[in-house]
């Protein structure tokens, strides 16, 4: 058996309320399934489990709030065991998930009291050993310490309260802790056994989301406000922004689109967006300085492209879900997926999947009528690109004045990252993609 | 065509010496003994006395005289006959090879290359069997270059010439032997960046120079029992091409670094930092380094094995990381 954790949905998520469990004790489930719904302050998020095997008890009813990493159900290999009586989960101060007793591995920092008693380590650990609890015991040492004598008359005490063994801190891979990290999932540790990538949920692969259930939409409209006030003043606090415009002919690339949209049916049509959106993120490959996040004072360029994607909710609010390999796409399937991920931030039923960081992100106004957008980036990223409405209007090419669809592109970029040739050269780059639209 | 290590060093003298006349090679025994390593056989008589100079036994001199020559706007080839021998050239190597650019602000470049041969396994007791590629890669001002292959070894020189500042390379004493097919055109290769030897999902073994193909025989071994490493030939010790390590280190999670050098301070200490700085979050299992054991070199033939880096060790690290 092995816990299903309250997973981190974003950087920022250090809590989550269960909305609603869609297994119960002793359905089966395979890895992958999306077991449960979840609110995190931004939208209700269905979570895949990584595991496959028997629900055994639910150890977090519906409506409950609890931290990051908190074992929400046991999920095992064989047949569901009898429901015993559900563990009161506790939390320590300082927000650090309880424990399970006796059924789940360690959180990654023992929870430690806002004053712990002085020991030197080997009296902890044999404390660990002996089963007495530290915050229980009175130390004779110097400036109040607690002794190896301390502890051994604290055990003999019939007084002392034991507590449950702490076997030693796990032993993870830190490949294995980051993976465990990024999935949300607990490290299946026995602690004091060494726990490898392979021995995680899920093993080295990547998770793939299956289908959705229907999940309820919840209203967010406080909290989201909340978290985006948050960001973005960190964002305008932390970032020196610089921003550089770009007017961009969209002639070609428009005609090359109305061609296309005659040769599919109407639910097929590509609008102006997808094309944006390619060019931004084949030019986000181009000019790696843009696509990668700020961190510990440094720039880490990303591996691949992670298109985050703006999306204005109807009741107000933002999300940005993201695309992952938005440049390996085609434009037509870059369509349907701004379709159906756009589809799902407003119907509040994005996956776990859709949340992941983006590494660069686009927002598109231009269906409101706007000229331009000069945006706030989110952190940790590096780079926010806003396109304003397609619309037609004077320009000049080859010396005569014509008609042609402008967009209007502005790059918010980070100065600690970046320089504006850095940014030039971007928006450069889309324009010349957009020049040759078929090969997009 | 088939050739040797050795003869692909040659092909590479005469080619340098062909193409400019800037380019002479000076050394103990470099002329009309040919170089104790039959390296330079046959040069004397095609190019000459003024091209190709034998030394007094005087590391300190003819080093300081290459340095010299380099200043006055020559492209010298200065041949060490073992790295142990150039401690007595450390002097001119250290303090002005490596410095005088920077002690000139600017204006005087060394365009000096210096070969030299390194490692043990002949058989050549302690003074003539050390690695020690690792202390000058340690050198700020001067860049390492350790050719593994024969493509390597025919194509570094030039590069190397071509290089405004002082160049290291680093032949090791048991390749010179080494036969197998070189291309006919066969010419400069690139000095700045390590080679993926042989791809691989499951371990990184990092090697370079003698302790290639030990890896590599290593790997062979590790594939039979269905473990598949990917050994990188790091090629240049300094500057170090840290992303290609790091690279595959992100693919395989696991990291075996073999180094004939002692393993205290070694070049493998610095890659290991390096990996643990830049990729903690990519380990899945501790690093591994398999070295040279921490004495002289020893003369008698299976100490002197017992002492080096050994295919079964590098197995046995790569069976350990995996796990």
């Amino acid at each position: 058996m092995g816990a299903f954790r309250m997973p981190s949905l974003g950087a920022d998520m250090d809590e989550g309320t269960v909305i609603e469990w869609l297994v119960k004790p002793g359905d089966q489930v395979h890895r992958g399934d999306i077991v449960a719904v979840v609110d995190t302050a931004k939208s209700a998020v269905e979570v895949e489990c990584f595991e496959t095997g028997a629900v055994g008890e639910i150890l977090v009813p519906a409506g409950e709030k609890v931290p990051v990493g908190t074992p929400l159900a046991m999920i095992g290999a064989g047949p569901a065991p009898p429901p015993t009586p559900p563990t009161p989960l506790t939390t320590p101060p300082g927000g650090v998930t309880g424990v399970a007793a006796g059924k789940s591995a360690k959180p990654r920092r023992p929870a430690t009291p806002a004053h712990p008693p002085p020991a030197s380590p080997p009296v902890r650990t044999f404390a660990a050993q002996a089963g007495v609890d530290l915050a229980t015991v009175h130390g004779t040492g110097r400036g109040g310490a607690i002794t190896r004598a301390d502890v051994q008359r604290a055990a003999q005490s019939a007084a002392a309260v034991p507590a449950e063994p702490q076997p030693g801190r796990a032993r993870v891979s830190p490949y294995a802790r980051r993976l465990a990290a990024e999935r949300g999932i607990g490290l299946p540790a026995t602690p004091g056994e060494l726990v490898r990538a392979r021995d995680l949920p899920g093993g080295n692969g990547e998770a793939k989301a299956p289908p959705p259930p229907a999940a309820p939409a919840a209203r967010h409209d406080e909290s989201m406000r909340q978290a985006i006030a948050a960001l973005m003043a960190r964002s305008k606090r932390e970032i020196p922004h610089y921003y550089l415009t770009a007017t961009i002919d969209l002639h070609t690339a428009i005609e090359w689109l109305t061609a296309y949209n005659r040769t599919v049916p109407v639910t097929a049509r590509v609008l102006p967006a997808a094309l944006l959106l390619k060019a931004a993120a084949r030019a986000a490959v181009r000019v790696p300085e843009l696509n990668g996040h700020w961190i510990d004072g440094a720039f880490r360029p990303a591996a691949e492209v992670r298109l985050g994607v703006a999306v204005a909710l109807r009741g107000g609010g933002l999300l940005t879900p993201a695309i992952s390999g938005a440049d390996t796409l085609t434009v037509p399937d870059l369509m349907t997926r701004l379709r159906e991920l756009v589809g799902r931030a407003r119907g509040a039923r994005l996956r776990a999947s859709d949340l992941a960081e983006p590494t660069i992100t686009v927002t598109n106004l231009g269906d409101l009528g706007v000229e331009s957008v000069h945006g706030v980036i989110y952190p940790p990223q590096v780079a926010l690109l806003g396109f304003g409405a397609v619309a037609e209007r004077p320009w000049a090419v080859d010396g005569l004045l014509g008609v042609r669809p402008l967009v209007t592109a502005t790059l918010s970029a980070d100065h600690r990252a970046s320089d504006g040739a850095v940014g030039a050269r971007f928006l450069h780059t889309i324009d010349t993609l957009l020049q040759t639209p078929e090969e997009l | 065509m088939k050739t040797t290590y050795r003869e692909a060093c040659r092909e590479a003298l005469r080619d340098a010496l062909t193409r400019d006349d800037r380019v002479f090679l000076m050394g103990e025994d470099v002329g009309a003994y040919g170089g104790c390593f039959a390296v330079s056989l046959g040069l004397l008589e095609e190019f000459g006395p003024e091209r190709v100079r034998d030394t007094p036994l005087s590391e300190s001199a003819f080093v300081g005289a290459g340095i010299g020559a380099a200043l006055g706007g020559l492209r010298p080839v200065v041949e060490i006959m073992t790295v142990n021998f150039s401690l007595l050239a450390l002097d001119q190597i250290l303090n002005n090879a490596a410095t005088l650019l920077h002690m000139s602000g600017g204006q005087l470049n060394v365009p000096l290359v210096i070969r030299m041969t390194t490692g043990a396994g002949r058989q050549l007791a302690a003074q003539h069997s050390h690695s020690l590629e690792g202390w000058y890669a340690h050198i700020p001002g001067l860049r390492i270059l350790a050719p593994a292959t024969l493509e390597d070894a025919r194509g570094m020189l030039w590069t190397a010439l071509q290089d405004p500042d002082p160049v290291l390379l680093f032949e090791h004493g048991t390749l010179y032997g080494m036969s197998g097919e070189l291309d006919d055109d066969a010419g400069p290769v690139d000095i700045d960046r390590a080679a993926v030897r042989r791809p691989g999902t499951d371990v990184t073994v990092v090697a370079y120079g003698g302790t290639l193909g030990t890896a590599l025989d290593a790997a062979d071994d590790l594939a039979g029992t269905g473990i598949d490493a990917e050994v990188i030939d790091l090629r240049t010790l300094r500057p170090l091409d840290m992303p290609t390590v790091l690279g595959s280190v992100a693919r395989t999670h696991r990291l075996v670094v073999v180094d004939e050098g002692w393993r205290s301070g070694s070049l493998s200490a610095e890659i290991a930092a390096r990996v643990a700085e830049e990729a903690l979050y990519e380990l899945d299992a501790p690093i591994e380094r398999v070295c040279t054991a921490e004495v002289p070199i020893p003369y008698a033939k299976h100490l002197e094995e017992a002492a080096l880096p050994r295919r079964d060790d590098v197995v046995a690290a790569a069976r350990r990381a995996v796990g």
